[in-house]
């Protein structure tokens, strides 16, 4: 498997449009650490970019290379190779590069000028989102039958995620305003990577105005490790799981 | 020389002579006894060792001091030190196991109807009240290091407590693990410096009727509830270090009725809320940080006339929140971090107005559920249009002089 | 060698395979004809695991396919139209293939390769070649592991005659091998030299299976195309494929 993520990873390099994403990110970083007066407002930047940007780049790069790389595909399933190996290579592969733009792009700019609490956990929600929503584009690249549909599908996923869910969760909150919904709202943000993410910064940047909330529940969660295992728990099963439902449709898949 | 020499060994041997020694193997072991046989004016030097000696009543001019702090031990039942007299020090014991009453504010130093008192260097632990002041003038509660045993707001009292007094300066002490770490009733013309309180379960330093005061260069941290300042006028507040109040209802300073007071050069870093202001009037706050806290400023309605200038905004979740629309209070020359204007004729003031409320700071009022939204691109959006275009947030909440550089504070 | 067992396959709601049972064994040389759509792909894809049957089993060496995809180290696999990643080298493909198999030098067959000049274009992108370079590499690869078994679906089209000549070569010396060859293609021509059975799809079902021999007695024909034809026009086939297999009957002189 190491050997066949060797090749897809080699194959992603020469391409450059990564090279493309980590000279991206890193001019951005930079210049936003550059231009700020102060961090704070260039840690709220990074922080768009890694909720809103990097998920969309990490969806839309993966379909594009697993319909790209559709011959490797077809190559290493006529080798004595099993389909599970052959996907988990590839996710392998694109995970591995994308994950090394962002710790490039915004690692090295973030360690250099805001190596603090905040800023590692921005670093650690980036690398988390990545391998999200890389898994997710697995899952809906093998699901949809042609690049079209597959970058349809993760475009409008991405628009779920990071727009329509909150502006759901919003609603809600004010239409059962009444209710005790403490529970609710910690368990539609679960359900919502992005949102996951955000809990998992906002634990760093916002801890005072979070500990302002009434309520054992969330003293509870924000004040101990409680918070940062639950985030990190569901955001491995966020992981996971997409990628394993990719691997089970793709095994059954006819090439 | 050698003649005073001899009179003072002679005086201390016979118990009756200007400074009296109290030790275990000294003629004199009790401090009671010391006390009985002591006239205005004497000192009572007590020597290193475990004293449990129940209540001990001074009404004498005493100077007592503690070498190597010295334990008076109330072991938990007892009022250690009762004080009421004139120009009396204490100095250098260590305080410890002062006993519980429902009924008796019981302390393990009480002070009451006093006049020159001085508290110095001294240690109290594990006390009900810790140092209690009523009805006293000029005390001076000085270099102390207070810790409670916390356990529920009922069974803990207050860390340094002052009722009814005036001219009091409470200065580098320590106290922790307290109700309220320093509680001021009806105090006036007093002074609060340098002291640290911290880790107390209600408020590090509780203000209450109490006019004419001033507080400068404290720390208060990690309080439950941070700082309150009630139903006072003229109050001073200078230099201070607020940090870490967290809780549902923690403040940096919680304001309540205040009203011609100043705020100014403090620092606000990492509270719940920098400060809430409630029914507060013709307050100037200036020159102060405020930092990374959730709210800067939650300023209620019924607050008018206040003076918000020359502050430095940075790293706020939020930098003001109200619960209505109207707003009779200024704001000017203030930084803010989030302010995205310009300055076209570079005089370091940004030429469009900033408003300091967001809509999401006014939803979060209204919804508090609405906070685990904060700064998703969802909200984002909701902020900036309602930036574009105002509707729902107080349109004379306005700085209209926004800095563009931070103040050097 | 390769047991076929009522083997079905849909395509929504096209059937493309019928109920197909058949026992390949080796020193064989079977040519799997049929018209276009007439399921011949589908049948190879599903023997090489890349398709997965509706209903049916294929056995390998007497393995089930679906268990383990090591089965495929004993099948060498020419495919119509040999598809690869876009970037990667000739060179480096037969390297990585090699590579991901562990294959030593010793243990490859690497004639067709220089037979097929293919080491002067070993530095160029697989994007840059032509159909019929491309068809030359995949028939290298086909034969690169020396494998009992070959599957080579229509591997002549494409190929200039010259090079033709030599895969037939190819084929014949592991004909001598006794090695179990699958051939598909519609132009008999070109094989009917080398053939020894004849597997006929039409519609997804298999119209017959037989040794060339046996055909030739049947029909009494020399030429097989004809023989075919004989039997076709027996058995009251009337279909365009079988005039086309006449036409180019006639059309061979062209090479």
């Amino acid at each position: 498997m190491i050997k066949l993520s060797r090749y897809v990873l080699y194959d992603i390099v020469r391409s450059k449009i990564i090279l493309g994403y980590t000279l991206f990110l890193l001019i951005i970083s930079f210049s936003l650490f550059q231009m700020e007066e102060n961090n704070s407002r260039a840690m709220l930047s990074l922080l768009n970019i890694v909720l809103i940007v990097l998920p969309l780049v990490s969806l839309v790069f993966s379909t594009i290379h697993y319909y790209n790389s559709y011959e490797f595909i077809e190559l290493m399933a006529s080798q004595p190779m099993s389909r599970t190996k052959i996907l988990l290579s590839e996710y392998a592969g694109v995970s591995i590069s994308l994950l090394s733009a962002f710790l490039v792009g915004a690692g090295v700019p973030v360690i250099l000028f805001a190596a603090d609490a905040t800023g590692f956990a921005l670093l650690f929600t980036g690398c988390c989102l990545t391998l999200v929503f890389s898994s997710i584009a697995f899952w809906a690249s093998v699901m949809a039958r042609d690049k079209a549909r597959g970058i349809g599908l993760v475009l409008l996923l991405w628009f779920y995620f990071t727009l329509i869910y909150d502006g759901l969760v919003l609603m809600i909150l004010f239409n059962f305003s009444d209710y005790p919904l403490e529970k609710i709202t910690l368990l539609l943000s679960a359900l919502n990577p992005v949102d996951l993410g955000r809990i998992f910064i906002m634990l760093q940047m916002d801890i005072s105005a979070l500990m302002g909330y009434t309520g054992a529940l969330y003293k509870d969660f924000f004040g101990s490790g409680t918070g940062i295992l639950f985030t990190a728990s569901i955001m491995l099963l966020w992981m996971v799981l997409p990628l394993w439902l990719a691997v089970r449709k793709f095994k059954k898949k006819d090439l | 020389m050698r003649i005073s020499f001899f009179i003072v060994l002679f005086f201390s041997f016979s118990c009756h002579a200007r400074t009296i020694i109290v030790g275990a193997n000294e003629s004199c072991h009790s401090l009671k006894q010391a006390i009985i046989i002591a006239k205005d004016g004497d000192t009572i030097q007590l020597k290193p060792g475990n004293y449990k000696e129940g209540s001990i009543i001074l009404t004498k001019s005493l100077t007592i001091i503690g070498e190597n702090s010295p334990v008076l031990d109330g072991e938990n039942k007892y009022e250690i030190l009762l004080i009421s007299g004139n120009d009396i020090t204490i100095k250098g014991i260590h305080f410890r196991n002062s006993g519980y009453s429902a009924l008796n504010d019981f302390a393990s130093i009480k002070l009451v109807d006093c006049n020159k008192v001085t508290i110095e260097n001294n240690s109290i632990s594990n006390a009900y009240f810790a140092i209690h002041v009523s009805n006293s003038a000029f005390t001076v509660i000085r270099n102390n290091t207070i810790s409670g045993t916390p356990t529920s707001e009922q069974l803990t009292g207050n860390g340094i407590h002052l009722w009814k007094s005036n001219n009091a300066l409470i200065e580098n002490n320590q106290v922790k693990g307290h109700r309220d770490g320093i509680y001021f009733e009806f105090v006036t013309f007093s002074a609060i410096k340098k002291n640290l309180s911290e880790k107390n379960i209600r408020y590090g330093l509780h203000f209450m009727f109490s006019n004419d005061d001033t507080y400068t260069s404290n720390t208060f941290r990690n309080n439950g509830a941070g700082v309150a300042v009630m139903y006072s006028k003229k109050v001073r507040m200078e230099a201070n270090h607020f940090e870490k109040n967290w809780g549902p209802s923690a403040y940096g300073i919680l304001l309540k009725d205040i009203s011609d007071s100043y705020i100014i050069h403090n620092t606000f870093l990492k509270n719940t809320v920098g400060i809430h202001l409630e029914g507060t009037s013709r307050m100037d706050i200036q020159e102060n940080i405020f930092k990374e806290n959730g709210w800067a400023l939650k300023v209620q309605a019924s607050c008018e006339d206040n003076d918000f200038h020359h502050n430095n905004f940075t790293g706020n979740s939020f930098d003001v929140a109200t619960n209505g629309t109207l707003m009779l209070n200024k704001f000017d020359n203030n930084y803010w971090d989030k302010y995205e204007g310009y300055d076209i004729n570079k005089d370091g003031i940004g030429d469009v107005p900033y408003h300091p409320v967001s809509l999401y700071a006014m939803i979060t009022e209204q919804n508090p559920n609405a906070l685990l939204l904060m700064r998703s691109f969802t909200i984002q959006l909701l902020d900036r249009a309602e930036k574009a275009i105002p509707g729902l947030t107080p349109e004379n909440l306005v700085d209209n002089k926004p800095l563009m550089k931070s103040l050097k504070l | 060698m390769i047991r076929i067992e009522n083997i079905s396959k849909k395509f929504r709601r096209l059937q493309v395979l019928d109920t197909i049972s058949a026992q390949l064994i080796p020193g064989q040389v079977v040519s799997l004809i049929g018209p276009n759509g007439s399921g011949k792909t589908t049948l190879i894809k599903i023997i090489l695991g890349m398709v997965r049957p509706g209903s049916g089993e294929i056995f390998v060496d007497g393995h089930l396919i679906s268990t383990d995809p090591a089965y495929r180290e004993k099948i060498g696999y020419m495919p119509q139209i040999g598809r690869y990643p876009d970037n990667m080298k000739v060179g480096q493909l037969f390297g990585m293939l090699q590579h991901i198999r562990n294959a030593s030098d010793e243990k490859t067959d690497k004639e067709l390769i220089g037979l097929f000049e293919l080491e002067k274009i070993f530095e160029k992108p697989m994007r840059n070649l032509s159909g019929g370079t491309r068809q030359k590499v995949s028939a290298a690869v086909a034969f690169l592991f020396d494998p009992p078994i070959l599957i080579l679906d229509e591997p002549t089209a494409g190929l200039d005659p010259l090079a033709s000549e030599i895969l037939k070569e190819k084929i014949l010396q592991g004909k001598r091998k006794d090695k179990l060859i699958l051939v598909t293609s519609h132009i008999l021509s070109d094989l009917d030299e080398l053939t020894s059975h004849i597997m006929y799809l039409q519609e997804g079902k298999l119209q017959f299976f037989k040794d060339i021999d046996t055909l030739k007695e049947e029909t009494g024909e020399l030429k097989l195309g004809k023989a075919i034809a004989r039997i076709m026009k027996g058995e009251q086939f009337s279909n365009n494929w079988i005039d086309k297999i006449m036409t180019l009957r006639k059309d061979e002189k062209i090479y």
